[in-house]
Formats: structure tokens, C-alpha cells, sequence
């Protein structure tokens, strides 16, 4: 039973980073069109600002936690202004060859610097030790990452779902030139929108930096399963991509335990039987 | 925005010259000239396809390309954005009325930035659009045809822009709504404002409209005032094929 509970916690943490990850990879969907397969390695560059904060500043884990969100959101604007927004209109295919290649850049930039073996990042002292819920031994930094996790996810669906600035996103997902013509500034808000999704991914990058270490291909590893998650979830819906998530990451932990050879292709046969019942995914909507 | 608009009339708020337009690769508009006044309701007549859409989404600067001129209040906007355009005073409520799918009634109805003062109070709206209010809460597009009109033309109203442009407001609409609709664009031009028309129907064009301009391929060929609509309506059945 013991095996069981850890196999869960440990589906429930991977499932807060399928969902901050596939959370932002719907918000871009939605606005930019464009499926961002740099997501991966902006997540790394999360958990490497995490490291050099520490390192270089001496600044640790909970000014990280805000800082580095914004640096690589600040470096994702950069990206935008700079190359992806000269993908509007084109397709799909592009969009995805480009931001593929800034990831294979990125992510040999940091290899060529710092190997392929992890760097260790120390989990705070607020929240080292565990506890012992009776029926399982919780690591309170893996139990803080869950709920962390939910709660970002949370908030961004109340500020997309629930607020004027979450309508006027909406409105613009639906027909940007309209929305454009009651005097919104489109184009600066599909580059503040690409800058939340990109620093969703950082700071999954910077909770994910004490469990993983830091890594160069941490994002490359773990982007295909994403991937997966957006798929099976389906694009449009941010709620859709925030369940999918979780709930993907604790069927994986399940079957971890109950079918170990498995664990590592569950998503992917998943992703496949919904591919065969609903294309658009369980809640999306046509592309 | 303070001038009465008896007073106001006779300055030119909007003159096109000689415009052009392309969507992508087609040539639609060939030189459109026409101008409208302040306080004036001026309509423009023509066949499906005579480019009258595309003159309005030209003004609003949402289509890639144009040349020639169009001044908004003496101010040059042929090659502005869409967004300063509108920032200026200029609304717009397209054909198709644009209703948000993702957004319930209310999120539509606050969507468009107030641009100036002096825009319709959300009281004002309902008062001129009961059906609305009992609808705040209701996805955009699960409201009637003459709603959802009515939405698009009350979001407008908010935002304090002079200038409205409405794309065929009566299309598809059945006749106690259409009449709803002219005594609308009554009101408002009691009350000011500046309003540009295109109407297939010009039975309800000649309810509200000061001038005319007929539109084909692409150019302005002819124009005159309501007063003289009778004696061109030999004319207007010719250029309108009805």
C-alpha cells in the first residue's frame, strides 16, 4: 500500500508540471497559433535561472520562484517581437520548425556550457523534512509543489476564464481583428500572452529544480510526454489542459504500480485511443 | 465632445479620396470618393459585392492594403492601425455582428475600451435595449439574430466614439426589430452622432438617412440627398437591379 501512495504523489507531482506546462501550451495555442515546442527548453532556462540566482546573486529558491518567471517570460517577449510574430498566417509547419530550432539552440547553448549530468539545487530549508500522514511518509517539498501548482493553475484560469483581461484574450483567440478595431492593442497582447505561457514554464522549471536538478534536456525529456497531455486534452480548453494534466500524471503513477513496464507508454497509448474516438481531444475544439 | 449637433453639421468628420483597396491578390476597391458630415446619417447603396463592406473595413484600417486618402476629423489615417483608428472615435459593427462564442452577454457588452468621454452609461443601453439586461449573463451567441444586433450595435455605444459605421444592421431581421433599429439610429443621431450606413434595404435607409452614395465595382458613381431620393428612384432601381 505504501508503494502505492508513492507511486500517486509521485503522478500527482508530474501531473502539476504536465498541467503548468500544457496550461501555457494552450494559452499560446490560443492566441498565437503556434505550437510552441520551445516550451521544453524555457522551462530549463526556469530552473537554470534558479540555479544562477543562487550562484551568481546568492538569491534562493523563493525570490527565484518570481524572478525567473520573469526573465524567461522577458526573454519569450524577446522571441515574439523578434521572430515568431512574422509567423502570422502562415503554417502551422513553420511555426513548429522554428520554434523546434530555437529549442535545439537553446538547449545546445546549455550543454555546451554545463554537460548533460544534473547540477544539484537544494530544496529549501523551509520546507525540507516530511511528514508521516499515518498510511504514507510525505516529503513536504513534493506535497508544497502539488498544491503550489494547483493554485497557479488555478489563478490563471480565474484570470483568463473570469476576468475583463481574460475576456478581452478570449475575444481576441476568436477574432483578433475585430477586437483590434475597438481600439485593443492586439499585437501587444499576444506578446504578453506568449510571455505568461513561457513564464508558466519557467516557474515549473524553478518548482521542478529541486526534485530533478538541473539539467540542459530536463525540458526536452519531459515535453514529449507534455505533448501527449495537449493532445489527449485537447488544445482550446484551459481547465481541459489543467485536469488532463493532473490526471494523466496520476494515472501514470498508477500505473507505475499496477503495470510498471508500462508507465513509460500509458500516455502515449492513451493519447492514441482518444486520437481514434475524438480528434480534437477530450475537451478541445476544432483547430 | 460637448457641441451640439445642429451646430457641428457641415464639418466634414470622415472624406475619403480616390481609395483603393486589395484583399491579398483582388483589386476591390478602384477609387472611392465620398465624404460624411457631422451629425449626418449617410448611407451607401449597392449591389452584394460593390466593394461597401470594404470601403467600411478600409476606414477602420483592417485591410492589408489601401491607398489614397481618408482623413478622420482632418487627421490622415490611410495607413494607421486599426486599433489607433478606433482609439480615435471611429466604431464599428460589422455585417456578420461579431459576437463573441466565449464571452457571455455582459463580457461582450464592456469588451470594446471606452476611447472618450461622453459614451453611453450602461442604464442608457438597457434603456434603449431592454432585451439585454435579461440576458447579461447568457453566451454571446446563444442570443436572437436582432439581440445579438442589438448587442453590437450597444457595445459601441459605450465607448464614446462619434463615428459609428454600421454594416447592414437590418440583414436577416424580422420587421419590429428592423423598426427597433431605425428608431435606434434615430435617437442617436438626435443625440449626435456621426453615422455611416451600408443598407441593401434603402426602404429603411430612407428612414434615417441623410445621403446617399451609390457603390459599383468598386467606385462611388453616384450620390444626392434623402430629399431628392423620389425623383432618383428610376435611378436607384436601375443601379440596385429591385
Amino acid at each position: 500500500m505504501q508503494a502505492l501512495y508513492a507511486q500517486l504523489l509521485v503522478g500527482l507531482i508530474n501531473g502539476s508540471f504536465y498541467a503548468l506546462l500544457s496550461l501555457g501550451l494552450a494559452v499560446i495555442f490560443g492566441m498565437l497559433n503556434i505550437i510552441n515546442f520551445a516550451h521544453g527548453a524555457l522551462y530549463m532556462m526556469g530552473a537554470f535561472c534558479a540555479y544562477f540566482l543562487l550562484h551568481l546573486t546568492g538569491l534562493g529558491y523563493w525570490p527565484a520562484l518570481i524572478i525567473a518567471p520573469i526573465v524567461v517570460g522577458i526573454f519569450g517577449m524577446i522571441l515574439e517581437r523578434t521572430m515568431l510574430q512574422w509567423l502570422t498566417g502562415l503554417d502551422h509547419l513553420y511555426g513548429l520548425l522554428l520554434t523546434f530550432g530555437i529549442a535545439l539552440i537553446v538547449q545546445g547553448v546549455f550543454q555546451n556550457y554545463f554537460g548533460s549530468s544534473g547540477l544539484p539545487y537544494a530544496i529549501p530549508d523551509e520546507l525540507k523534512g516530511g511528514m508521516n500522514l499515518g498510511f504514507m511518509f510525505l516529503p513536504i517539498y513534493r506535497g508544497w509543489v502539488v498544491v503550489f501548482s494547483l493554485i497557479v493553475c488555478i489563478a490563471t484560469w480565474y484570470l483568463i476564464e473570469k476576468t475583463r483581461l481574460g475576456a478581452n484574450l478570449r475575444a481576441a483567440t476568436e477574432n483578433p481583428t475585430l477586437v483590434r478595431a475597438f481600439g485593443i492593442n492586439v499585437p501587444r497582447m499576444i506578446t504578453l500572452t506568449y510571455g505568461l505561457g513561457v513564464g508558466l514554464a519557467a516557474l515549473a522549471g524553478v518548482l521542478s529544480a529541486p526534485i530533478n536538478q538541473v539539467r540542459p534536456l530536463m525540458g526536452a525529456d519531459l515535453i514529449i510526454v507534455v505533448f501527449a497531455v495537449v493532445v489527449i486534452g485537447g488544445m482550446g480548453s484551459i481547465m481541459g489542459s489543467i485536469i488532463t494534466g493532473f490526471a494523466l500524471g496520476v494515472i501514470e503513477g498508477l500505473t507505475k504500480y499496477f503495470y510498471p513496464e508500462a508507465s513509460n507508454t500509458v500516455v502515449f497509448v492513451l493519447m492514441v485511443l482518444v486520437l481514434l474516438v475524438k480528434p480534437t481531444g477530450l475537451t478541445g475544439r476544432a483547430a | 465632445m460637448a457641441e451640439a449637433p445642429a451646430k457641428a453639421a457641415g464639418t466634414q468628420v470622415l472624406s475619403v479620396e480616390n481609395l483603393e483597396a486589395w484583399y491579398g491578390e483582388s483589386h476591390i476597391l478602384h477609387g472611392i470618393n465620398f465624404n460624411v458630415n457631422a451629425g449626418e446619417v449617410v448611407t451607401l447603396l449597392g449591389r452584394n459585392g460593390a466593394g461597401k463592406t470594404t470601403t467600411l473595413k478600409s476606414v477602420m484600417g483592417i485591410i492589408g492594403k489601401r491607398t489614397g486618402s481618408i482623413r478622420f476629423n482632418n487627421e490622415d489615417i490611410t495607413r494607421a492601425a486599426s486599433d489607433k483608428i478606433a482609439r480615435m472615435g471611429v466604431a464599428f459593427c460589422p455585417e456578420e455582428r461579431g459576437i463573441f462564442a466565449s464571452l457571455d452577454v455582459r463580457e461582450n457588452l464592456l469588451l470594446p475600451p471606452i476611447v472618450r468621454p461622453g459614451g453611453l452609461s450602461l442604464d442608457q443601453i438597457f434603456e434603449l435595449f431592454p432585451n439585454l439586461k435579461e440576458r447579461l449573463n447568457s453566451q454571446g451567441t446563444k442570443l436572437s439574430g436582432g439581440e445579438q444586433q442589438m448587442l453590437a450595435i450597444a457595445r459601441i455605444l459605450r465607448t464614446g466614439a462619434r463615428f459609428l459605421m454600421l454594416d447592414e444592421p437590418t440583414e436577416g431581421l424580422a420587421p419590429v426589430i428592423i423598426q427597433q433599429i431605425g428608431h435606434t439610429i434615430a435617437r442617436l443621431k438626435s443625440e449626435g452622432f456621426t453615422i455611416l450606413l451600408v443598407e441593401q434595404n434603402f426602404r429603411f435607409a430612407s428612414t434615417v438617412a441623410d445621403r446617399y452614395y451609390i457603390v459599383e465595382h468598386g467606385k462611388v458613381i453616384d450620390g444626392f440627398a434623402n430629399a431628392d431620393l423620389q425623383a432618383n428612384m428610376d435611378k436607384l432601381h436601375t443601379y440596385l437591379g429591385v
